[in-house]
């Protein structure tokens, strides 16, 4: 329950992002990444998926997959971190599924979104909270 | 069956209590001595399907007492709803009388003076004869376990859980599920298991590097000319939950997308009926059924919740057969052409006096016992108070463990975890070394003693309550709040988190903690491994010892809103 390395490594990322903000160049938010992704076109909710899980086991590699039946274009979003962009995964148009999965760090509780460019060009999303939890109290 | 002898006892103590609690239904007690093991098995058999379900045994293989929790409060949309409902409450919601033997088995209300009356529950040679008396009427039954069976007793842990799986064999389960079996580490599991004549179950488990399963998903049984899936779910939060290090290359989770797939694959595999047997815990299973169609019954774990009656969320029946042998659950179903046309259900209280031990099973628990027996009985000292853990808070077991991490540990506030397992002692009796290691026997035990600053004391604080009280039962871990000693603090129980703990104080001085000040803090059962410390026992054994008598004030220092 106490001083997991976990933990600590969660105050580790929070006090070097403290001290890193004010010499870094400007990370982009969330809504820039998504803004820059889309061109400022309507994104709808639901249409694929994105499985990760409701509490990350181990907060440095957490797994995440997406599900995305007709996308060319597959972007990654962890929005609590520091860097939000995760990553951005393409499928061909002979792609015999739409199915990718990476693992990720995640600094702490956050949402982690994944946001599809269709085929037509209209572009669909998911979201699911992953909680970053000290942990060691069930039972 | 109870005797006289023991009515007339019950009278005296009851009547002893009366005048101190001013209420309770003392009157019925005497109309309570026709209580039989015929009534207690009685049951109105139906269909052509029998499910027999035991959960969250904790390796109790004799009679316990064990008080049910006087505050299991419930957030979201589950508020009110059972299992979030206690003592009058709960009676009420029931139509249980208080003073009836149903009452003290389901309920804390008037539980000491009860607990005199109808004696200790559970004792698995007594399981074993219920069992056999509904194989008797029904050959094919199944015998299904919700794990959490091997782990919670002196024995248990001396033997690696082999008095527990030695026993279990001899009543012959036809499927389980598992929990703190994994914190017996993974060699020793993958041993044990390897021995079953039964399936090990768990959909839900899946090798952490290449995310494939793991074990066993389900079994199809055909009963009664009934095509039956049985379904595992392990505990979805074992690595976070419980040291993660002991069974490194797994993982779990709730897994709602898996648990759809497994449904479909035994219903196209000719399954006419689904059962879940799951360790998620109540909540999250109640949410499970909402999300997954096609689960005809769910035999819930985990949170420990005694039902007397099934709760249906949509087509699906979910049953919660309570804790330490205390209850054995038996569910007749009509099955016809894929779809549970009628069911009888009844959740069997195991009254140790009332209901006659299999001597074979008993034979075999005494001869697991034997070797140990000088160590279990030994005498620590005597508690003036009730002794329980259950409640969302606090409890006075682990109150006293709080007030020996403070004075053994010299620590300035201790914490102890919200376990829901370890049965309870009434007022006068001896403290033995089995009673201790009923609440604390375990494979991470060691007391450390450490200094947190205050702010990172109340980040553990939010943390464990948002395991337990947040609004989506997905992201609960189950358990209760960690327990705290020599520290106060408010909680709001429907704050988001970061929100809900304020006001925290120091009890010796009456000062807020100050979140740049480091704490002297004392407790057992880190995640983390190689944690320092005398086991919690040696701690908890030498205070009981020095101070002779235990006596727990009551604890008034966690204020209580937003329920």
């Amino acid at each position: 329950m106490i001083f997991s390395r976990r933990e600590l490594l969660i105050v580790g990322a929070g006090a070097s992002l403290t001290m890193a903000l004010p010499i870094m160049t400007h990370a982009a938010t969330s809504d820039e990444l998504i803004a820059t992704f889309t061109g400022g076109a309507a994104v709808a909710e639901g249409g694929i998926t994105l499985t990760a899980p409701e509490i990350a086991e181990n907060g440095n590699t957490v797994p995440v997959s997406i599900d995305a039946p007709g996308a060319s274009e597959v972007l990654i979003l962890a929005t609590g971190n520091p860097n939000a962009d995760v990553a951005t995964f393409k499928f061909g148009p002979l792609a015999g599924s739409f199915v990718a999965s990476t693992r990720i760090r995640l600094a702490k509780t956050q949402d982690v979104v994944a946001i599809a460019k269709m085929a037509d060009g209209s572009f669909a999303s998911a979201k699911s909270t992953v909680k970053v939890t000290i942990g060691g109290c069930g039972g | 069956m109870i005797s006289r002898r023991d009515f007339l006892q019950a009278t005296v103590a009851a009547s002893a209590l009366l005048g101190a609690s001013g209420f309770g239904n003392w009157a019925r007690l005497a109309a309570q001595q026709a209580l039989t093991q015929d009534q207690l098995l009685q049951f109105a058999p139906t269909g052509n399907v029998t499910l027999i379900h035991i959960t969250d045994i904790h390796a109790q293989l004799k009679p316990v007492w064990f008080r049910e929790p006087e505050i299991n409060l419930g957030v979201g949309a589950v508020n009110g709803l059972p299992p979030h409902v206690t003592g009058a409450d709960f009676l009420k919601l029931f139509n249980l009388t208080p003073g009836t033997p149903e009452a003290y088995a389901l309920s804390h209300t008037d539980f000491e003076a009860l607990a005199q009356a109808y004696g200790r529950m559970g004792g698995l040679d007594r399981v074993a004869t219920v069992i056999n008396s509904i194989r008797a009427e029904r050959p094919e039954a199944l015998l299904l376990d919700g794990g959490d069976t091997w782990q919670g007793s002196y024995t248990c842990l001396k033997t690696n859980a082999q008095d527990m799986v030695n026993v279990m064999n001899a009543l012959k389960p036809d499927a389980m599920t598992s929990h703190w079996e994994f914190t017996l580490g993974i060699d020793r599991v993958t041993e044990i298991v390897e021995g079953l004549a039964f399936p090990f179950l768990g959909a839900n488990i899946y090798d952490a590097e290449w995310n494939e399963p793991a074990y066993e998903p389900y079994k199809m049984f055909e009963r009664g000319g009934v095509q039956i899936a049985v379904i595992g779910q392990a505990f979805p939060y074992m690595p976070i939950a419980n040291p993660g290090w002991m069974f490194p290359g797994l993982s779990f989770g709730v897994r709602e997308e898996r648990m759809a797939e497994v449904v479909a694959e035994v219903r196209d595999a000719g399954a006419e009926l689904v059962v879940l047997l799951s360790h998620n815990g109540f909540d999250v299973d109640r949410k499970l059924a909402s999300q997954i169609e096609g689960i005809d019954v769910i035999l819930t774990g985990h949170t420990h919740d005694a039902l007397p009656e099934p709760v249906m969320v949509g087509k699906t029946m979910l049953i919660a057969s309570g804790s330490n042998g205390k209850f054995v659950t038996r569910l007749d179903l009509d099955v016809q052409g894929g779809a549970v046309k009628g069911f009888s259900h009844k959740l069997i209280p195991i009254f140790s006096d009332v209901i006659a031990p299999d001597p074979e099973v008993a034979a075999l628990i005494d001869a697991e016992r034997a070797p140990y027996e000088a160590e279990l009985t030994e005498i620590l000292g005597t508690t003036d108070s009730t002794l329980y853990r259950r409640g969302n808070f606090n409890g006075t077991w682990d109150d006293l463990i709080c007030n020996a991490l403070i004075e053994e540990r010299e620590a300035d506030i201790a914490l102890s975890p919200g376990f829901r397992w370890g049965p309870s002692l009434l007022p006068g009796q001896p403290i033995t070394r089995e009673d201790l290691f009923n609440a604390t026997a375990m494979t991470y035990p060691n007391a450390y003693r450490s200094e947190m600053t205050g702010e990172f004391l109340h980040v553990i604080l939010e943390d464990v309550a948002d395991n337990l009280f947040n609004p989506d039962p997905y992201y609960q871990q189950g358990g209760d709040m960690v327990r705290v000693g020599g520290m106060g603090y408010r909680i709001d129980v429907s704050k988001p988190q970061g929100s809900r703990i304020t006001d925290m104080t120091v009890l010796r001085t009456g000062e807020a903690v100050d979140p740049a000040k480091t704490y002297v803090v004392s407790g057992w059962a880190s995640v983390n491994e190689a944690t320092e410390g005398p086991p919690i026992w040696d701690v908890v054994e030498a205070y009981i010892k020095r101070k002779g008598t235990i006596q727990i004030d009551p604890n008034q220092s966690v204020q209580v809103t937003g329920a």
